[in-house]
C-alpha cells in the first residue's frame, strides 16, 4: 500500500445538538484524487474544514505523512502543504491573474534600507506564466482582471494559487458546482493535471459523474459516519448512489440531487 | 453611420470606464472653453492661485484615494483641516518653533487615522460614521480651542512655505505637491502595501484567508489620509498667516469627487493617484472658471454636489454592468 499524506483517525465533530461526525476515518495517499460524496448534512464539509484548519475537532487525530500534526488555523494546514480552494473562490476580483497567485506572498524587489517593499512585477508574470502553462490553462492576458474572466478561468486561477504554494494536498469543495459543461471539462484536466505534479486531491462534489471521471477513489459519508469507500475501477454510479441515500429503492439516477 | 458609432463608443469609454486618458481630456476640454470664455484664465496669475489651489484639493484627494481604494470613505478631511490648523498655529505661537509644530502637527494627524483606523478595523464601525464624528468633533474642537477667533502672528518667513517660487515660476507647494504625488503614485502602484490595499479593496475576506493582515494594511490607509490633512492644514497656516477655524469647510466632499471622477470606486479597489489628482484638478479648475465667469459663489456647491452625483451614479452603473459580465 501506498504512503498516506494524510490519515485521519477517529474524528468527531458536534455542533450543539447536532453530531456532524462520528468518529470519521479519512486517508489520501499522494498524488491520489479522492472523491468525497454524500448527502447535504453528511459531514463532507465539516470533515474538510477541520482538515484545512478552518475548524477544531472534538476529538480524533491527524497525522500527515506519518507524523501526528496539530492543525489549529488555515496558516497551520498551510504549512503542512494542505491548501482549500473555496467554492466561492475567494479571489480579490479587481486584481489581475499573477496580483492573484502572488496574493499575500509577493515577490519583492531587495532594496536594502529603502524601507518598502517593492513589487517584483516582472518575476511575478513570468512565473504566473509558467505555472498556468505547467497546469497548460489558456488564459488570453495576464493583466486582465479576474472580475472579467469565466468561472472556469476563475477556477484555473484559485488552482494555480495552490501550486506556487506547492501543496501536496488540494482540497476542492464543489469546484464543478457553478461551471458549464465545457468548463467542467477544463477543471477536471486541472485536477489530472495537479495529479501529474503529485498533489493529492479531495474533490467533494455532488455530480457523480465528474467524480467518475478522475477519481482514483471514493469514499462516502452518511449522517456523519463513513458508510462506504470503493475504488472508481470497481463500482458504479449505482452502488455510489445507494451508499449515500442508504437504500436500493431510492437509487434511480446515477445523480443525487441537490435539495 | 459607423465612424458615429465608433465616436459613440468612444465617448461611452470614457465616460463609463473613466480611464485616466478620459478624465484628462475632460479636464482639458473644461480649460480650453473656460480659456476662450475668458482668457484672463491663461494669465501667469490666474494659472498661480490655479496651481495652489489644486494642491489643495490634489493632496487631500490623494489621501482620500488610499482610503477609498480600501472600500473605505474618511470623511473627516475638511473639519481635521481646521482641527490641525489651529494647531500648528498654537503651536508656532507657543514656542514649538516651526520644525516642532510642524511635527507635532503631522504626528496629531497620524494619531487621528489611528483613531478612525481602529474603530474602522478592530470595533468595525463603518468608515463612513466614525469619520463623520471627527467631522462633526473637529470642527468644534478647533472653534473651542481659539475660542472663535483666529490665531496670528506666525513666525515670519513660514508664509515662504505657501508665497514662495522655485525657479521664480513655480510656487513651493506645487513642488511639494509633485513630490508627494510621485511618492504616493509609487506606493500605491508598485509596493506590496499598495498592493495589498487594492487588495482589501475587492475582496476582504479573500486578503484574510491569504494572509494579509488586514488591519494593519486599512489602519495604514486612514493614517495616509489623515496625514494629508496635517499637510494641508499647514499650507493653509503658510497661506493665511494664521490658525483659522472657519478653513476646509466642504473639502472633505472635494476631495472625495475628485477621488471618484478620477475613476475610483466608492465600493473600493479601484482607484489610482493620478486619477484623484485629474479629478480633483478637474474641481478646482471648474471653481476657477466659475470664478472668472462671475457665477455667485453659491453655485459653486451646487456644481460640485451635481458632479459627486453623476460620478457616482457612473461608478454603480458600472458596477452594476460588470456584475452582469459572466
Amino acid at each position: 500500500m501506498k504512503e498516506h499524506f494524510l490519515y485521519a483517525k477517529g474524528i468527531h465533530k458536534r455542533f450543539g445538538a447536532v453530531q456532524a461526525l462520528k468518529g470519521v476515518d479519512f486517508e489520501v495517499a499522494c498524488g491520489e484524487v479522492v472523491g468525497l460524496v454524500g448527502d447535504n448534512g453528511a459531514g463532507k464539509s465539516t470533515l474538510m474544514k477541520i482538515l484545512s484548519g478552518a475548524l477544531l475537532p472534538d476529538q480524533g487525530e491527524i497525522y500527515i505523512q506519518g507524523e501526528k500534526a496539530h492543525i489549529s488555523s488555515p496558516q497551520d494546514a498551510r504549512r503542512y502543504g494542505i491548501e482549500m480552494v473555496y467554492q466561492d473562490l475567494a479571489l480579490a476580483e479587481n486584481l489581475d491573474v499573477p496580483g492573484n497567485i502572488f496574493l499575500g506572498r509577493e515577490v519583492q524587489y531587495r532594496l536594502k534600507g529603502l524601507g518598502t517593499r517593492v513589487l517584483n512585477r516582472k518575476y511575478m508574470e513570468r512565473k504566473t506564466k509558467e505555472l498556468l502553462s505547467s497546469l497548460r490553462i489558456q488564459i488570453p492576458s495576464l493583466r486582465q482582471r479576474v472580475r472579467t474572466m469565466s468561472g472556469g478561468q476563475r477556477q484555473a486561477v484559485a488552482i494555480a494559487r495552490t501550486l506556487l504554494a506547492q501543496a501536496k494536498l488540494v482540497i476542492m469543495d464543489e469546484p464543478t458546482a457553478a461551471l458549464g459543461v465545457a468548463e467542467v471539462e477544463k477543471v477536471l484536466d486541472l485536477i489530472r493535471r495537479l495529479k501529474e505534479h503529485g498533489v493529492a486531491v479531495v474533490f467533494i462534489t455532488h455530480r457523480l459523474p465528474h467524480i467518475f471521471a478522475v477519481c482514483d477513489r471514493i469514499v462516502v459519508l452518511r449522517s456523519g459516519e463513513r458508510v462506504g469507500e470503493r475504488k472508481t475501477s470497481e463500482t458504479t454510479m449505482e452502488e455510489i448512489t445507494q451508499l449515500i441515500v442508504g437504500s436500493k429503492t431510492d437509487a434511480v439516477s446515477g445523480t443525487v440531487q441537490d435539495q | 453611420m459607423s465612424t458615429g458609432r465608433e465616436g459613440l463608443a468612444f465617448l461611452k469609454r470614457l465616460v463609463v470606464e473613466r480611464t485616466a486618458t478620459g478624465v484628462l481630456l475632460v479636464l482639458l476640454a473644461i480649460i480650453l472653453v473656460t480659456g476662450i470664455v475668458n482668457p484672463r484664465f491663461f494669465s501667469g496669475y490666474n494659472l498661480q492661485t490655479l496651481s495652489r489651489q489644486v494642491v489643495i484639493f490634489g493632496l487631500l484627494s490623494i489621501g482620500e484615494t488610499f482610503v477609498i481604494v480600501t472600500g473605505g470613505i474618511d470623511l473627516s478631511l475638511g473639519s481635521l483641516t481646521a482641527l490641525l490648523n489651529v494647531l500648528a498655529a498654537w503651536f508656532m505661537t507657543h514656542g514649538f518653533g516651526v520644525a516642532g509644530a510642524v511635527l507635532a502637527t503631522l504626528a496629531i494627524a497620524a494619531c487621528f487615522g489611528m483613531w478612525h483606523g481602529f474603530f474602522v478595523t478592530k470595533l468595525k464601525v463603518p468608515a463612513f460614521i466614525i469619520t463623520l464624528g471627527t467631522f462633526a468633533a473637529a470642527k468644534g474642537l478647533a472653534a473651542v480651542i481659539t475660542r472663535g477667533w483666529p490665531i496670528s502672528g506666525l513666525p515670519a518667513g513660514f508664509s515662504n512655505l505657501w508665497e514662495g517660487m522655485v525657479a521664480k515660476v513655480i510656487p513651493i507647494p506645487v513642488v511639494l505637491f509633485l513630490l508627494v504625488a510621485l511618492l504616493a503614485h509609487f506606493v500605491l502602484g508598485y509596493t506590496v502595501w499598495g498592493q495589498h490595499l487594492y487588495a482589501v479593496g475587492g475582496n476582504l475576506e479573500a486578503a484574510r484567508r491569504f494572509g494579509i493582515r488586514i488591519n494593519r494594511v486599512r489602519m495604514a490607509a486612514y493614517v495616509v489620509s489623515a496625514l494629508s490633512a496635517g499637510v494641508v492644514a499647514l499650507l493653509i497656516a503658510a497661506r493665511l498667516n494664521q490658525g483659522n477655524p472657519t478653513v476646509g469647510t466642504f473639502y472633505e466632499m472635494y476631495a472625495i469627487a475628485g477621488v471618484v471622477i478620477g475613476g475610483a470606486s466608492l465600493f473600493g479597489g479601484e482607484g489610482s493617484v493620478i486619477g484623484g489628482i485629474l479629478g480633483a484638478s478637474i474641481i478646482s479648475v471648474l471653481w476657477n472658471a466659475l470664478v472668472l465667469l462671475r457665477v455667485s459663489s453659491y453655485w459653486h456647491e451646487v456644481t460640485v454636489g451635481a458632479i459627486i452625483v453623476v460620478a457616482v451614479t457612473v461608478d454603480v452603473l458600472r458596477r452594476l454592468r460588470g456584475q452582469t459580465v459572466p
